[in-house]
C-alpha cells in the first residue's frame, strides 16, 4: 500500500461537497463548449474526414519523428533560433536556468504551457530565485491561488465568480464584492501590465511546431503570449517532441479543427507563428522528450502521443464535468489524462483509469481520433496484470456515495440511460452521461458494459458494496 | 548544447517508432465550409469575434475616423504610410516605448473568410508589439484581399520570409471569469477592420 497514490474519488467528493454551486455550474460551463464545439464541428462538411486526416497527419510524423526532429532543428537554426534539447523534466529546467543565468533574468513572464507545467518549472525557478509570472487569466488565478490548472484549456473553470472577486481582493486589491466579470478582467489586465514590461524574458509553449519551415504556433485568445514574446529581447520556447508536423499544409486542418473543439470557437483570437527571433533578441526552443520517446515505444498507448490538448474530451465527459479535473491529482486531468498521467507514474495514477464511466463520448470528440475510451480500458488491464487492484478496496467513492451507497438507484440510472432520461435525480455523479450520450449520435456511444457490471467483473476480491 | 541529449532522444525516437505510416496526401480543401460572398462571409465572423468593420476611400477618413471613435485618445501610432499617427514607429523603437499607445493602426496582408481573421506579420507591424499593446486596433484591409479558408490562407503565409506572423480575429478575448465573454483580456480592447483598397 502506497500513500502516495491518487484517490479521485476521494478529491471529487471534495468538489462536490463544496456546496451547490460549484458543481453544476462547472458542468453546465464544460457542457456549454461542448454545445459550442458540435455547432462549429457542423460547419466543416468534412468534418469527419479532417479527423481522419488529423489521425495520419500525426501517425505519419510520430512514426518518422526523428527525421522531422531533425528537419525541424535545421530550419529553425538558419531563421537564427537556438535549439535545445532535453531528455527529461530537470534537464529542461536546467536548460532553462542556464540560459535566464546568462542573461541575469529575474523576472520572466510566461504564457500557459501545459509541459512546462508537466516540468514542475516554476517551483524550480522561484526555487533559484527567479520570479515567474503566468499571463493567461486563467493560469493566473490558478497561481496566485496555489493550485494546479484544473483543465487544459481553461484552468480556472472550477472556480465561480465569487471565489475569484475574493482571490483578487487578497492578491490585488480588488473589491470582494464585486464579481462583474468586466471589472475583474479589467483589473487583472492593469495589474499585469507593468509585469509584461518589466520582465527580461518571456516563455511560451507550442501548440505545433513544423518541420518544414522551423516555425512554431502558439493559440491564445489573450495575445498574452504575443505580448510576452514582442517585449523582453529573450524568448524561451518549451516545445514536446510530439508538437511536431510536416508542414504549413498539414498546420490549416489543425487550425481549423483545435478551437472549434476546444471552446466551440472557429480559431483562438491570435494564432501566431514564430520563426526565428525578433531584430536584436534571441530565441531559444527547448525540444523536451521526458518520457514520450518511451511512450512511442508502447504498442496500445503511443497514439496517445496524437493529442493537439484541445481538451474536448474533458468537455464532454461527465465524470470529470462532474467532479472537476482537480479530482485526477494529475497535471493531466480528463480522459486524455487517464491515458498520459500512468506513462509518468503507473504506481501512482494506478486508480486513475477507474474514474471513468467509459461512456466512449471523448472518443467520438477527439479531433484526432485518439481511441481514449479503450486506451482507458487497455489500461485497467495493465492494472489488473501489474496487481494494482488490489490496491483500490477503499472504492470509498466518497464523492459517488451518494450514487454507491444506493447502488439500487445508480444501476437503476444507468440502465435508464438506455431509456428515459427524465427520471434522473440531479445527485447522481454519473447523471450527466444521459445527455452526454444522448446527444451524440455518429456511433453507438454506449460502453458496452455499465458500471456496475464491469465493477462486478474486476472487483470480485474487494468489499462488496451493500445493496 | 547538451549534444548527447540530442542523441539520446533521437536513437530512442529510432529504437521505439511504430511501424512507419504513410502521408496522407491533401485534396485541395480551399472551398471546405464556404459558401457564398466571400467578403460577406468576412464581415460576419468578423462581427461574430466582436471586430467591427467600416468602407473608406483614404487615410485622411481613417484619421477623421479615429478621432471619431477615440476623441480622448492621446497616442496614436501607425506602421502604415495612408495614415500619419502621433508618434512614429521604426525597426529600432524600443517595445516597451508603446506601451502607452491608445491606438495602433497597421494594414494587414489579407483577411479570411471562414473566421474574420486578418494575417499579419512584423513587416506590416514595424515592431510586433503593435499588434498587441495598444488600447485600440485600426486594422486597414483591401477588400480584394481575401481568401476563402485556412487552407487557403496557409497557401499565402510565407513562414520562410518572417519571425513573427499573426493571424488575429477580432479584439483579445477570455473567458476564464465564470465563463462570461470579456474583450480586452490583454491584448487589444478593440479592433476594427477599415476596407481601403491598397
Ligand atoms: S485526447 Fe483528443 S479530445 Fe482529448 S485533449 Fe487530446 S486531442 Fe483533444
Amino acid at each position: 500500500m502506497s500513500f502516495n497514490i491518487v484517490h479521485p474519488e476521494k478529491l471529487a467528493a471534495e468538489f462536490l461537497n463544496k456546496d451547490k454551486q460549484h458543481e453544476p455550474q462547472h458542468d453546465e460551463h464544460l457542457w456549454t463548449s461542448r454545445v459550442k464545439r458540435d455547432k462549429e464541428a457542423a460547419s466543416i462538411p468534412e468534418w469527419e474526414e479532417f479527423r481522419e486526416l488529423a489521425s495520419r497527419i500525426k501517425q505519419h510524423t510520430l512514426t518518422h519523428l526523428d527525421q522531422y526532429l531533425e528537419q525541424f532543428e535545421i530550419n529553425a537554426v538558419k531563421h537564427g533560433a537556438v535549439v535545445h534539447w532535453a531528455r527529461t523534466a530537470e534537464e529542461h529546467n536546467q536548460i532553462v536556468l542556464d540560459i535566464l543565468r546568462q542573461h541575469s533574468v529575474k523576472d520572466v513572464i510566461k504564457s500557459k504551457s501545459m509541459l512546462q507545467e508537466e516540468c514542475g518549472m516554476i517551483p524550480f525557478l522561484e526555487k533559484h530565485g527567479i520570479s515567474v509570472t503566468e499571463s493567461d487569466l486563467g493560469e493566473r488565478i490558478q497561481q496566485l491561488d496555489k493550485e494546479q490548472p484544473s483543465h487544459i484549456v481553461v484552468p480556472a473553470v472550477h472556480k465561480t465568480k465569487e471565489d475569484i472577486a475574493r482571490l483578487f481582493a487578497r492578491h490585488i486589491g480588488t473589491d470582494p464584492n464585486n464579481t462583474d466579470a468586466h471589472y475583474l478582467n479589467d483589473s487583472m489586465r492593469k495589474h499585469a501590465r507593468p509585469l509584461f514590461l518589466k520582465a527580461q524574458a518571456a516563455m511560451t509553449g507550442a501548440n505545433f511546431a513544423i518541420a518544414e519551415t522551423g516555425s512554431f504556433v502558439v493559440c491564445t485568445n489573450e495575445g498574452n503570449a504575443d505580448i510576452g514574446a514582442s517585449l523582453p529581447p529573450l524568448h524561451i520556447a518549451s516545445i514536446g517532441i510530439e508538437k511536431l508536423i510536416p508542414t504549413t499544409e498539414d498546420l490549416a486542418i489543425f487550425i481549423r479543427m483545435l478551437s472549434r473543439s476546444a471552446l466551440g470557437s472557429k480559431i483562438t483570437q491570435y494564432t501566431s507563428h514564430f520563426s526565428g527571433p525578433r531584430k536584436n533578441s534571441e530565441l531559444h526552443i527547448i525540444l523536451t522528450d521526458n518520457g514520450r520517446s518511451k511512450r512511442l515505444g508502447m504498442p496500445e498507448f503511443w497514439e496517445s502521443l496524437k493529442c493537439i490538448r484541445c481538451g474536448a474530451c474533458m468537455n464532454t465527459c461527465p465524470v470529470f464535468r462532474r467532479s472537476s479535473g482537480l479530482s485526477y491529482g494529475a497535471v493531466y486531468g480528463g480522459p486524455i489524462g487517464i491515458i498520459l498521467d500512468p506513462t509518468i507514474d503507473e504506481k501512482k495514477y494506478s486508480e486513475l483509469p477507474y474514474h471513468s464511466s467509459l461512456c466512449g463520448s471523448c472518443t467520438e470528440v477527439c479531433p484526432v481520433k485518439i481511441d481514449i475510451s479503450g486506451q482507458i480500458r487497455q489500461w485497467r488491464r495493465v492494472m489488473a496484470d501489474h496487481k494494482r487492484l488490489s490496491l483500490i478496496r477503499r472504492l470509498a467513492f466518497k464523492a459517488g456515495a451518494a450514487v454507491l451507497s444506493r447502488p439500487k438507484l445508480f444501476r437503476a440510472a444507468e440502465a435508464g440511460a438506455y431509456g428515459s432520461i427524465k427520471l434522473l435525480p440531479h445527485f447522481l455523479i454519473y447523471n450527466n452521461l444521459f445527455n452526454a450520450w444522448g446527444k451524440h449520435r455518429e456511433m453507438p456511444p454506449f460502453a458496452k458494459e455499465t458500471f456496475h457490471d464491469w465493477y462486478q467483473k474486476n472487483h470480485e476480491n474487494d468489499e462488496h458494496i451493500q445493496d | 548544447m547538451m549534444s548527447t541529449s540530442r542523441t539520446d532522444i533521437l536513437t530512442a525516437i529510432r529504437k521505439n517508432k511504430p511501424a512507419a505510416v504513410p502521408r496522407p496526401t491533401l485534396r485541395d480543401l480551399s472551398s471546405s465550409g464556404i459558401e457564398g460572398d466571400l467578403l460577406a462571409l468576412f464581415k460576419k465572423h468578423l462581427k461574430e469575434a466582436d471586430g467591427e468593420f467600416y468602407r473608406l476611400e483614404s487615410g485622411k477618413e481613417v484619421s477623421a475616423l479615429i478621432k471619431k471613435l477615440f476623441p480622448d485618445a492621446k497616442v496614436i501610432c501607425s506602421a502604415t504610410p495612408e495614415v500619419k499617427g502621433s508618434r512614429p514607429i521604426k525597426p529600432d523603437t524600443d517595445p516597451h516605448s508603446l506601451a502607452d499607445v491608445d491606438v495602433g493602426v497597421f494594414r494587414a496582408k489579407f483577411g479570411v473568410a471562414e473566421n474574420g481573421a486578418i494575417w499579419v506579420t512584423e513587416e506590416d507591424l514595424v515592431i510586433t508589439a503593435l499588434g498587441v499593446l495598444p488600447e485600440h486596433l485600426i486594422v486597414l484591409l483591401d477588400p480584394d484581399r481575401i481568401v476563402s479558408n485556412m487552407h487557403a490562407a496557409y497557401r499565402e503565409v510565407k513562414l520562410d520570409e518572417h519571425h513573427y506572423g499573426c493571424f488575429m480575429m477580432g479584439p483579445s478575448a477570455t473567458a476564464d471569469i465564470g465563463a462570461v465573454h470579456v474583450n480586452g483580456a490583454q491584448g487589444s480592447r478593440s479592433l476594427a477592420i477599415i476596407f481601403l483598397a491598397h
